[in-house]
């Protein structure tokens, strides 16, 4: 079993703060870090590995400094890691990243699995899996929460729907995207961390996939972002105040006037 | 030929979603200033009935994909059943054809995986979760407004030169409103092939709570790591109960296992815009604050004045949620 698992870069949101005068992010000082949802398909990776035997490789598409997250994901127990990166690959969206990721994983595969994280803590978009999924004609499971069952022709797993569960099964090669909040990753092991340092990381750029320059980075992308703005701040809060009778009373008045109830 | 009008894609499971009701309010709009037809694109045979509301809603055009084969007559028969795969296929071959120039789907668990299905088979751009949707009439583009970075940032993105211009919407985010008078919409089959893709297969389905998606509901009470314990939702629930709504968690209360993730709400749970959101000792992370942001009503009970979620809060109380929200109580009893 072959098991990829495409990750991202992405700066830490939790500490992102924003310019309000300008209304812009302010990205320094933020730190970069792997994109949470992706640890836990690298996770869910490993189990599989452990389950049915194997390789766990990883890819990311980003600039020269991703390749610390792909140390990060050989030091806790990958066995190979790709950097796709190259200026021809900046500013993609989701179209042109999945038709990049593609290519590399035709080029650097075959894999049984490809596995992302459901999202980028970054865009929020949720696509770059299952438009990788249509590039390559694989079934996708997307919001795979738990490993169900796994064999060599196929795999069974939870995913989360709207109002629940559901129980999929999907034979390989496939993709999933992975929503796993509550669970434990994994630390890195002495051997792990040794061999996380041994192994190179292979860099491939646009040529080294075949990719057509037109179908790549900020040329290949149909959408184009015309504007960023901060939220715009909602008037302040009025706090009810007074004994827990008068302002749980105000509060009842209040949604009662509003028509809510 | 030129690609024109906008199409809504109707998600059907049991019944219609609502968010697709919603969009067809806003496409309307959208198609007012644009100046073309609104369509809407459903799987399976709609019955009268539901090709009335559709109507009602503002469809002139009805695009029904029916069952083509056995093979993918469960998908198409039932919407979100079975095969997201075929069903992407169908829905491309019918905008091949058709050639719409937006497309728009609810963000909805299904909706999420099956636009980008397609629109990376059509190679044009999709904006998901959108929270605004306007035309710039000048140009006759559609113009997406969507939150990034965990709600910090909005960016209003474009799809100038690809068709159809896509883009997914959260339940809730728009509100739906029937029209007063209608016109008989057209019906039109679309007759397509047995698509040849490689599926997954749906096998089981539990649907957590019954009562819970949480996304539909007006109302919703949601308690915080600050309840201090896991018996604290049962006060959460009573509370929910006494104002119709349903009961939602923080992911760090999840995580606990307090709760199931059905009742999370976040960017890693569900992001909901309910008519109240009572938040009850839960700080207010961004992450948070991401998933409940376009609650018209934010009211926030918190020992700590400085909490963030003040920030986001109209209305707040200062103080012990177990003071506070069984004063609520009483005083939401004393009033029956």
């Amino acid at each position: 079993m072959h098991v990829l698992v495409c990750i991202k870069q992405v700066p830490d949101t939790q500490k992102v703060r924003i310019d309000p005068e300008r209304g812009t992010l302010i990205r320094k000082g933020i730190p970069s870090i792997t994109n949470p949802f992706d640890e836990t398909a690298l996770e869910l990776a490993f189990e599989i590995r452990e389950s049915v035997g194997g390789r766990v490789s990883v890819l990311t598409m980003g600039i020269p400094d991703s390749e610390c997250i792909l140390r990060d994901a050989l030091t806790l127990g990958a066995d190979d890691a790709y950097l796709l990166t190259g200026s021809g690959f900046a500013g993609a969206d989701t179209l042109a990243t999945s038709y990049a990721l593609s290519l590399a994983i035709e080029k650097t595969g075959p894999f049984d699995l490809v596995l992302f994280g459901k999202q980028a803590i970054d865009g929020d978009t949720a696509q770059v899996g299952p438009e990788v999924a249509g590039q390559l004609g694989y079934p996708v499971v997307t919001f795979v929460q738990d490993l169900i069952s796994v064999d060599h022709e196929r795999v069974v797993v939870d995913r989360m729907i709207d109002r629940g569960r559901e129980t999929v099964e999907v034979d390989l090669p496939a993709v999933l995207t992975v929503v796993k909040a509550e669970q434990r990753l994994r630390v890195p092991t002495f051997t792990t961390i040794l061999n996380g340092f041994a192994v190179p990381v292979t860099r491939l750029g646009p040529n080294d996939i075949g990719a057509d320059p037109a179908r790549c980075g900020l040329k290949g992308s149909p959408t184009r972002v015309k504007k960023v703005f901060a939220p715009k701040h909602q008037s302040s809060v009025s706090l009810f105040s007074g004994s827990v009778e008068e302002s749980a009373g105000a509060f009842v008045r209040t949604v009662r006037e509003l028509g809510i109830i | 030929m030129q690609h024109r009008n906008i199409w809504v894609f109707a998600e059907k499971s049991d019944e219609i979603h609502p968010v697709v009701f919603e969009l067809l309010t806003e496409g309307r709009r959208l198609s007012r200033a644009l100046g073309e037809e609104l369509g809407c694109v459903i799987f399976g045979s709609p019955d009268r009935e539901e090709i009335k509301r559709l109507a009602s809603f503002g469809a002139s055009a009805i695009i029904t994909i029916p069952a083509c084969d056995e093979a993918v007559s469960t998908a198409v028969e039932t919407g979100v059943e079975a095969s997201v795969e075929a069903s992407a296929e169908l829905l491309c071959s019918a905008v091949r054809e058709m050639k719409p120039a937006i497309l728009l789907a609810g963000a909805t668990s299904f909706g999420r995986t099956l636009m980008p299905l397609v629109a990376v088979k059509l190679k044009t751009g999709l904006t998901a979760d959108c929270t605004q949707l306007d035309i710039d009439v000048e140009r006759g583009i559609l113009l997406q407004t969507r939150p990034a970075f965990g709600g910090n940032i909005l960016a209003t993105i474009e799809c100038a030169g690809s068709r159809p211009q896509m883009s997914t919407v959260r339940p809730h985010v728009f509100k739906m409103k029937a029209m007063e008078k209608h016109v008989r919409p057209e019906i039109v089959e679309y007759r397509a092939n047995k698509p040849a893709v490689r599926i997954s297969r749906v096998i089981q389905r539990v649907l957590e709570d019954t009562m819970v998606d949480i996304s539909m509901s007006d109302v919703i009470v949601a308690g915080g790591r600050g309840l201090g314990r896991p018996d604290g939702f049962d006060l959460m629930e009573k509370l929910a109960r006494k104002l119709g709504g349903v009961v939602g968690a923080s992911r760090g209360v999840v995580d606990l296992g307090w709760i199931s993730a059905a009742h999370q709400v976040g960017q890693t749970g569900h992001t909901v815009s309910p008519r109240l959101y009572v938040a009850c000792g839960i700080s207010g992370a961004i992450q948070h604050l991401a998933g409940m942001k376009g609650s018209d009503i934010i009211f926030a009970v918190n020992e700590d004045p400085d909490a963030p979620i003040f920030e986001v809060a109209d209305y707040g109380i200062v103080g012990d949620l177990y003071e506070v929200v069984p004063g609520i109580i009483e005083e939401l009893n004393a009033g029956d």
